[in-house]
């Protein structure tokens, strides 16, 4: 079975609830490392070939975070920023990447209408996404739709549950 | 000669609890139905190794009563003894009330004249402190609702045995006995002048004393202990905390007020105080020694000639005792809504007759109130239905408890005796000040031990939960909460005191995970060897950060300082675990070892100069990618 690394990364889960149920839901699922960042490197202070190793061990990338400012958050741009290294990850050289999959798990604050022409996010959010499709595909890897949860401040209950399931049914079946 | 007797008296005393208790203990029952058992063989109708002083050694060893109700007071604040008060007064003066009319009805409808079936009803109305007090805690009880109940009840007969005193000479129907009871030899002139005031005059002086003792706590004891404290010297803090205790006991008795009553109320006021626990550990031993001599001399004072006289009379005296205190109990405790296991525990537990019988009949004999034949024969009573306690309590814990399905959680409670705080801070110098700080600002709830009084008279003063003591005790440890608490720090200024601790804290608290202040290198291989949580060399947070203070300040790039500062102090932890693990087993391959690492941290400063420091650092090296442009 191909093993699934989620790259987690929320400076305040003890604020979300949605990401807080998402990770209960999976973490435990067999195939499946659940890498906590800011959880794993408080001071930011990542350990570059610890990160590399955990990416050669895994053929199915996740990046699971909040939206913050139509991007990732700080943490998971200096985990881009170190661990994607040239001549490692991509250039002429970087090729130990190459067949793998990324797929973005994103929660937004606002609602799928937000993310229309109409919504005051004009743009849809796989429109906010392209610099990550670009960094995967850079370093040889298949950016995969990315599965987002609209609306996260009012998610709860049975939709937050149903929620849930949905994420733990792709990690399973795909 | 005198002194003589004393040991030969202590010899066989103590013998005999030293043989008895731990047997009690072997067949799972209670170190209390040990010493009564014990006493009962040394007692005048077996071995006969005491006889006549019995009844004195009794007198003595109420004082481990006194002490007891001190120690209950040190664990009671002020607040949760106000949050008890409905259970109190209502529960209790139930109690009392009820089983004083019934047992007085009985008495009377077996011809007795009201004055005395009421004194009697009075005497039999209240239970053992020493005993159910002592066998809840045994089996750690005292927390359930059951126990709880039992000691609101408890506390309010203690508090009842004041008027009950008061009225007995009231009762008076027979010519006071000419008796040589020591009681009575014993009136002093206080009390001589006392029998010939006013009624009024000496409920006063019981007032007063009560706020004396109350002010006293607060503004003389307080300073006090504070300055011994300050000696350092342990043995003079275990005379002052026994000082205060019989100096109360004194003042009480003078007045003619139960001695345990003055000293709870002490114990009260002293709650608050950061010598709380070490006042507790101090008198524990004592406490223990002395309730212990008083079972035995329970045991003993039991006359056999008296029951082997009339065995069905006395046993249906017992039997009915306990029926009816425990049916009045049962339907206090429903009323009140206990699960019905507590119920039976609450019940079952109180049902016996107690100490204050002994005193309060012996007193009725000598004041006219009750004849000496019905006394003899109620105090045999009262003194084997206390026998009978921790046998019915075994029953009840072994036979009945497992038949009920409505069984109270061991947990469901959280136990007001004791600090409940989630983390022990031991020491609370220039070094544990800052976790203490840093964890309070989370609002998190501590406990701290510390050793300089001027330390812990600071910490209480802006508020923090701070208390005296010399943190290597356990059963200091323990009063601090160490069953509760999750995690112990120890942040200590001295390698030996935070070496045993560990040791005393791994060997009785094995569930507490501990995070040490190591004190130099070979301490911190030391102490991750003896397998704590957490351990940091006192010096590894500052000195790194004036290092790092030092790169900048000498023009390297405060981010890149911060890196290069990271990647030693993750270097050096490496090495501190790897080394620790080796110091032990060869102190040759340590030497080796460390010079091994040392080439190692070399390596890594030349590595710095050549700008590959650290594995980061290549992320922000740029010669690769121009190097794959230029190519294309």
């Amino acid at each position: 079975m191909e093993k699934t690394l989620i790259l987690f990364t929320h400076p305040a889960l003890e604020k979300s609830k949605v990401h807080r149920a998402l990770k209960e839901g999976v973490e435990n699922l067999e195939g499946v490392t659940f890498h906590d960042l800011y959880e794993e490197y408080p001071d930011f202070y990542i350990d570059v070939q610890r990160e590399q190793a955990l990416l050669l061990e895994h053929s199915k990338i996740i990046w699971q975070h909040p939206l913050y400012w139509y991007s990732v958050p700080a943490l998971m741009k200096e985990w881009i920023d170190v661990v994607l290294q040239h001549g490692w990850a991509y250039g002429s050289d970087g090729t130990v990447l190459e067949g793998k999959t990324v797929k973005s798990v994103i929660s937004t604050g606002g609602s799928e209408k937000a993310y229309c022409p109409q919504g005051h996010n004009y743009y849809p959010v796989e429109e906010f996404l392209r610099p990550l499709e670009r960094t995967a595909v850079l370093c040889r890897m298949e950016y995969l739709e990315p599965m987002i949860f609209y609306g996260a401040f009012q998610l709860d209950g049975d939709a937050l549950s149903s929620a849930v399931d949905r994420y733990r049914k792709y990690l399973q079946t795909s | 000669m005198a002194f003589e007797s004393l040991f030969v008296s202590a010899f066989v005393y103590l013998l005999t609890a030293v043989i008895c208790v731990p047997l009690a203990k072997r067949l799972g029952l209670s170190s209390v139905l040990g010493y009564l058992v014990a006493g009962f063989v040394i007692g005048p109708f077996v071995l006969g190794l005491v006889g006549e002083e019995g009844a004195d050694v009794m007198h003595f060893a109420e004082f481990g009563v006194v002490l007891m109700l001190f120690l209950i007071g040190l664990e009671l604040r002020p607040a949760l003894l106000w949050r008890l008060r409905g259970p109190i007064l209502g529960l209790g003066g139930a109690q009392v009330g009820i089983t004083m009319v019934a047992i007085g009805a009985i008495g009377m409808s077996f011809g007795l004249g009201w004055q005395v079936a009421l004194a009697v009803g009075m005497a039999l109305a209240l239970s053992s402190t020493a005993i159910v007090l002592q066998s809840l805690q045994e089996k750690n009880l005292t927390k359930s609702s059951g126990g709880q109940s039992a000691f609101s009840v408890l506390l309010f007969q203690d508090i009842a045995v004041i008027p009950m005193l008061a009225v007995f000479p009231m009762l008076a129907t027979l010519a006071p006995a000419v008796s040589n009871d020591h009681r009575v030899e014993e009136v002093g002139p206080v009390q001589d002048w006392l029998a010939h005031q006013p009624g009024w005059m000496a409920t006063l002086l019981v007032f007063a004393a009560v706020i004396f003792i109350i002010l006293a706590g607060k503004y003389l004891f307080q300073p006090i202990l504070n300055i011994v404290a300050k000696t350092r010297v342990r043995e003079t803090f275990v005379a002052l905390a026994l000082l205060l205790v019989i100096g109360i006991a004194l003042l009480m008795s003078m007045l003619g007020v139960s001695p345990a009553l003055g000293t709870f109320l002490a114990g009260v006021v002293l709650a608050d105080s950061q010598y709380r626990h070490e006042l507790e550990a101090d008198l524990e031993p004592f406490k223990g020694l002395l309730l212990g001599v008083f079972f035995i001399s329970v045991g003993a004072s039991i006359d056999f000639s008296l029951i082997a006289a009339k065995p069905n009379l006395v046993a249906a005296l017992v039997v009915g005792l306990m029926v009816l205190k425990a049916a009045i109990l049962f339907g206090l405790g429903t009323l009140t809504k206990l699960l019905l296991d507590q119920r039976m525990l609450f019940s079952l537990s109180l049902a016996q007759g107690g100490e204050f019988a002994f005193v309060l009949l012996g007193f009725g004999v000598a004041e006219g109130v009750v004849g000496g034949e019905v006394a003899q024969m109620l105090i045999a009573s009262v003194a084997l239905s206390m026998v009978l306690t921790p046998l019915v309590l075994i029953l009840e814990e072994k036979v009945i408890r497992p038949r009920f399905g409505t069984r109270e959680s061991d947990d469901r409670e959280p136990d007001p005796m004791e600090e409940d705080a989630p983390v022990i801070l031991a020491g609370f110098g220039r070094f544990g000040n800052f976790v203490g700080r840093l964890l309070r600002s989370q609002k998190i709830e501590m406990t701290v031990i510390d050793s300089d009084p001027d330390h812990v008279d600071f910490l209480r003063r802006i508020g923090i939960k701070a208390f005296y003591g010399d943190v290597n005790r356990h059963d200091l440890l323990e009063a601090a909460g160490a069953y509760k608490a999750k995690i112990l720090i120890i942040t200590l200024s001295n390698q030996e005191d935070t070496d045993s601790l560990i040791e005393t804290a791994q060997k009785h608290f094995p569930h507490l995970k501990l995070m040490v202040r190591a004190l130099e290198r070979p301490h911190q291989y030391k102490t991750l060897e003896a397998g704590v949580d957490y351990c940091i060399h006192q010096h590894a947070g500052s000195a790194t950060e004036l290092g790092k203070a030092a790169l900048v300040l000498l023009g390297v790039r405060a981010h890149r300082a911060e890196r290069v500062t990271k990647a030693f102090r993750k270097h050096d932890l490496e090495s501190v675990r790897l080394a620790a693990k080796k110091t032990h087993k060869d102190k040759k391959a340590y030497i080796s070892h460390v010079r091994e690492r040392l080439n190692d941290m070399e390596r890594q400063f030349e590595e710095d100069q050549q700008d590959r420091q650290t594995p980061i650092d290549q992320a922000w090296d740029t010669q690769s990618v121009k190097n794959d442009i230029l190519k294309k």
